[in-house]
């Protein structure tokens, strides 16, 4: 249970999918411009990243190893991700609306953020059992939460603020991110 | 004829290059661009798949229904990762395992995606292909163009090919070493620009 509780908070804030692993920025930059889009990105995430991450490492698992196709890697996992992105939209828009409002176009939006596709190699790269892969895909999906309403929040003040026309937009965006991730580098020492 | 495939394959050069213009392809340039030599690596693969998979969609406009041509696109792309990744694996070991990760990733690169999309579906095969090598060739410059600055600033030295350095900044220079770390990347990228930004719109 202890080592479960680390594993969450290294990949939470040690390798922070986003900010010290560089994988899902085109989302953290594109849907970052307002709290509320960012909010809704972040939740659909957490949902189709927990989700995803669970159903590869079974594929992976009974499919792939079982079969000895391992090259098939690649293009199966990217089959299972868009699928499922699919397969939850629709269920989504048919049982829960409220929660479809709320997530709408974010969720087409995920088949190609490479976080989702990033965390579902690491858990196969790095071993992990079924449990810290569940929990490591949780725990990556909040951590790009955190990171990206907190750019967000950012953001929003910077617009205020008057910018260089050389720099406006998503240069200042970036180097932005850059101060964010050398905040988060204090938490290197900590597990 | 000839003029248009000059036009499109030039288009990715400068007009329209991937990373800076298009600010498409993020990730794989923020992270595997410590050094030239890996930013040249990296674009050099997706510069083969962004060819290839160019050809076979625009070969192949006619036939895949338009409902589900995501899918289609994405099964294209993902066969030419997986020929990248074990061309790299034989034949530049060091190089695969400095990217790692980032090589299966190029499927989910939305430059490649973005192409076939919004190109290669609607185009000619030849036109398809120059579209595809000049924004291979955009995209690799500018990957390499960011290594650059980052290691030279970083390390002061600058690498292309094989692991050694080709050139390093006399012994009085101490190394910034930000820029070659993970905060230096967003900052780099972020000063590379507003360089082009000055330099002027197209």
């Amino acid at each position: 249970m202890g080592d479960l509780f680390v594993l969450a908070i290294s990949c939470i804030f040690i390798n922070n999918i986003v900010l010290a692993q560089y994988l899902g920025n085109c989302p953290f930059l594109g849907t970052s411009k307002k709290m509320e889009t960012a909010v809704g990105m972040a939740m659909a995430v957490i949902f189709v990243l927990v989700m995803a991450g669970m159903i590869t490492w079974i594929v992976d698992l009974y499919l792939l190893k079982a079969l000895d196709v391992e090259f098939l890697r690649t293009v199966s996992f990217i089959l299972v991700i868009a699928s499922l992105v699919q397969f939850v939209e629709m269920f989504l828009k048919k049982s829960i609306p409220g929660l479809y409002a709320g997530l709408g176009i974010f969720l087409p939006l995920i088949t190609t953020n490479c976080a989702v596709m990033g965390v579902c190699l690491i858990n196969i790269k790095e071993e992990y059992t079924f449990i810290q892969a569940l929990v490591s895909s949780f725990a990556y999906a909040v951590g790009f939460g955190l990171a990206l309403i907190l750019f967000a929040g950012v953001r929003e003040r910077v617009v205020l603020a008057r910018v260089p026309k050389a720099l406006q937009d998503t240069s200042i965006g970036l180097i932005t991110a850059g101060m964010i991730a050398l905040v988060f580098t204090v938490f290197r020492g900590m597990v | 004829m000839a003029q248009s495939l000059v036009k499109e394959f030039t288009k990715g050069l400068w007009a329209e290059i991937p990373l800076f213009r298009l600010v498409l392809g993020l990730c794989p340039a923020l992270a595997v661009t410590k050094t030239c030599e890996n930013g040249i690596g990296m674009g050099m693969a997706t510069t083969f798949v962004l060819l290839f998979s160019n050809i076979l969609v625009s070969m192949l406009r006619n036939i895949i229904p338009t409902k589900v041509r995501i899918a289609c696109y994405i099964v294209i792309i993902a066969t030419f990762v997986t020929i990248v990744e074990f061309v790299m694996q034989a034949y530049t070991y060091e190089l695969f395992l400095k990217l790692g990760i980032f090589i299966p990733l190029i499927v989910v690169n939305c430059v490649v995606l973005g192409r076939a999309e919004a190109f290669a579906g609607k185009n000619t095969v030849m036109l398809s292909a120059a579209d595809g090598l000049g924004m291979g060739i955009g995209f690799t410059l500018a990957l390499s163009s960011l290594g650059a600055v980052r290691e030279l600033i970083g390390a002061g030295t600058l690498t292309i090919w094989g692991g050694t350095p080709l050139f390093t900044i006399g012994h009085g220079y101490i190394p910034f070493q930000f820029m070659v770390e993970g905060p230096g990347a967003f900052v780099g990228l972020g000063m590379m620009l507003c360089l082009m930004n000055l330099i002027g719109k197209k």
